[in-house]
């Protein structure tokens, strides 16, 4: 069994965020950054359906030499290879087209993303890699069991969830519940560094989406305090002034 | 020219954010002096169908198909992008829900579409460009995205806009594009919905409490606060992670982003990853026993006080409000 595990190489979840050239770019200065959270979810089931020898894991991130640190952890992870589409990812679009364009040469079971990347939030790539290949795309799972053949998943819907059965290749997006994060121990973190990882030039498509303007929320004004003794007071307040209930 | 509108549906029925999602679409054809076209799959009737005209969708392409009767994303995005094009539709506008997210990308990749999803305000048509602003950096920030391709493609963010009404005439039309049998390789097994429980990610209130609240045996005060307010409950990772209460109720950066009218955190210090997906509530209560803890600083209304004493007296004036 062959499975991908798409990363993308985020900011870690205690940055502050700022931007920079007039809210057009976002400030990298000082930010650490992680595999993303729920790649590490993705990432940690695919090792999980592999291990004693039953397949292998490959993970694919598109961006440029910078992301490199991030591919080597989920080395250290416990993936066998790596692929780095040499490119900055510019939008979804373009990220979804790259893997698909890697997975249609190279031969897949089934492709596992995070449920969506902590920076764009988009929670696009893994169904437009799903209609590139012209495959099942999963969104949004939080369990799965596969018999070598046959997939049974489970999506999280509005107050509950849908339990879907594919056979066949397919790409799901992986949220909280789908797999424990694995950490990685000093062996894999040494057996990282000599893993191999492929570079691979970046094909070209159509831009149809640019981020024109980046802004922060605007701050609140200060907390207005009541009393513990006087809670009831926060009931008009709610009702009078803010009026949500 | 026209603007098509994706109208989900549950148990042949319509949420609010399906009449939020058409009362957007219809400002966004407004903008453009186009009309608004829905399109519904799955078994509705009649009366259900004719309740988008109330928020202005003059056209509905209704898809009764045995085969779609499940949501299976393959299949919808090519029966939605088959009626984009029969419509002639410049927009397609859907709701950003869980179904939504496995949607819109699909579509958007049919159509050669540019997708915003998660967007939070009437796109910005000025000088003949078409922006549209969404939360990016789970809730830290947000983007406003150009789309350039002919055809766009949005994911409206529940609680967003609202719902207006615009009452209009509605023709109801029944819609039977050809469907592969290859679009439904995924089987749909089982759905299990909780229908007593108010949907997070849909909610206009939500009551959430943390690790301040000791033990998952303490939560029938935030449940009875919450059923009393109508609201939905939610709680933070470290209280999700211990099993104390079910994953999907976990907000944040690492959860559900939420953006409801009210959110009431009882118990949570408010650490950047909490924050990064509750801060964009309209209106945010903080009870919390610590005056130091960080929540307070990004609160509307606050009580200092010990959860245990403020929660019980909270919904004992709740009660006499309610009267
Ligand atoms: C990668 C990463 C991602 C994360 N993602 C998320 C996320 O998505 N969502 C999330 O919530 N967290 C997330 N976290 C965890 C986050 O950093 C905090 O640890 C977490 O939010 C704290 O939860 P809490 O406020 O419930 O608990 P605590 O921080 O322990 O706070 C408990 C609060 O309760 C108060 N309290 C105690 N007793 C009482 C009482 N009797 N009455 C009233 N108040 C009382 C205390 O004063 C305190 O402020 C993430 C962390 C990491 C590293
Ligand atoms: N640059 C990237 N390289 C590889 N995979 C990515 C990249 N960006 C996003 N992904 C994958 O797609 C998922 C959803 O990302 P997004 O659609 O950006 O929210 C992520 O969790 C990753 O699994």
């Amino acid at each position: 069994m062959k499975i991908l595990v798409c990363i993308s190489n985020v900011p870690d979840t205690t940055t502050k965020i700022t931007f920079t050239n007039d809210n057009t770019q976002f400030n990298t200065s000082g930010v650490q950054f992680i595999v993303n959270p729920y790649d590490e979810i993705a990432l940690s089931k695919a090792i999980e359906l592999c291990e004693g020898g039953k397949g292998t894991v490959t993970v694919i991130n598109v961006g440029e030499s910078a992301t490199e640190p991030t591919i080597r952890k989920a080395l250290a992870i416990g993936a066998d290879d790596a692929v780095r589409i040499d490119a900055a990812p510019r939008d979804a679009y373009f990220t979804a087209y790259q893997i698909a364009e890697y997975a249609k040469s190279n031969d897949f079971d089934m492709i596992l993303c995070g449920r969506e990347s902590i920076d764009y939030n988009g929670s696009q790539v893994a169904a437009m890699v799903g209609e590139f290949l012209d495959i099942p795309s999963i969104s949004i799972i939080k369990k799965l069991d596969y018999d070598g053949t046959t997939a049974t998943v489970e999506r999280e819907i509005e107050g509950g969830k849908e339990v879907i059965s594919v056979s066949g290749k397919f790409i799901a997006s992986c949220a909280e519940g789908t797999a424990e994060p694995k950490i990685p121990n000093m062996r894999g973190i040494m057996s990282a560094r000599t893993k191999p990882l492929q570079v691979v030039a970046a094909k070209e498509i159509a831009q149809l989406s640019k981020v024109q303007q980046f802004e922060t929320p605007p701050p609140r004004g200060t907390v207005k305090l009541v009393p513990a003794e006087e809670t009831a007071k926060l009931i008009d307040l709610l009702h009078q002034e803010a009026k949500v209930i | 020219m026209s603007v098509l509108v994706y109208v989900e549906q549950v148990d042949g029925k319509f949420k609010k954010s399906v009449f939020e999602a058409v009362s957007y679409a219809k400002a966004i054809a407004d903008k453009q002096n186009s009309s608004l076209t829905a399109i519904s799959i799955g078994n509705v009737n009649e009366n259900e169908l004719n309740e988008l005209g109330k928020y202005g969708a003059s056209k509905v392409l209704s898809v009764s198909n045995d085969q779609l009767k499940n949501f299976v994303n393959q299949a919808y995005a090519a029966v939605i992008a088959e009626a984009a094009k029969k419509e002639n539709a410049t927009v397609v506008v859907l709701s950003n829900s869980f179904s939504g997210k496995g949607l819109g990308p699909r579509i958007a990749v049919k159509l050669e579409a540019g997708l915003v999803d998660g967007a939070v305000e009437l796109p910005n048509l000025d000088g003949g460009k078409f922006q549209v602003k969404k939360t990016a950096f789970s809730g830290k920030a947000f983007a406003t995205v150009e789309l350039t391709s002919a055809i766009k493609v949005i994911a409206l963010n529940p609680n967003a806009f609202g719902v207006k009404e615009n009452a209009t005439a509605v023709a109801i039309e029944t819609f039977n594009p050809e469907v592969k049998s290859t679009d439904f390789a995924a089987i749909v097994k089982e759905v299990v919905r909780a229908t007593n429980k108010i949907s997070l990610p849909d909610a206009e209130l939500v009551v959430s409490a943390g690790r301040g609240l000791k033990g998952p045996e303490n939560w029938g005060m935030i449940e009875e606060l919450a059923s009393l307010l109508g609201a939905a409950t939610a709680c933070s990772k470290p209280v999700s992670d211990a099993n104390w209460r079910p994953h999907e109720e976990h907000v944040g950066q690492t959860g559900i982003a939420i953006s409801p009218n009210l959110y009431i955190a009882i118990g949570i210090s408010g650490a950047i990853q909490h924050l990064a997906g509750v801060s964009s509530s309209k209106t945010i209560v903080v009870i919390n026993k610590d005056p130091e803890a960080p929540f307070f600083k990004v609160a509307d209304y606050g009580i200092v006080g010990d959860a245990f004493e403020v929660v019980p007296k909270l919904i004992e004036a709740l009660k006499a409000h309610k009267g």
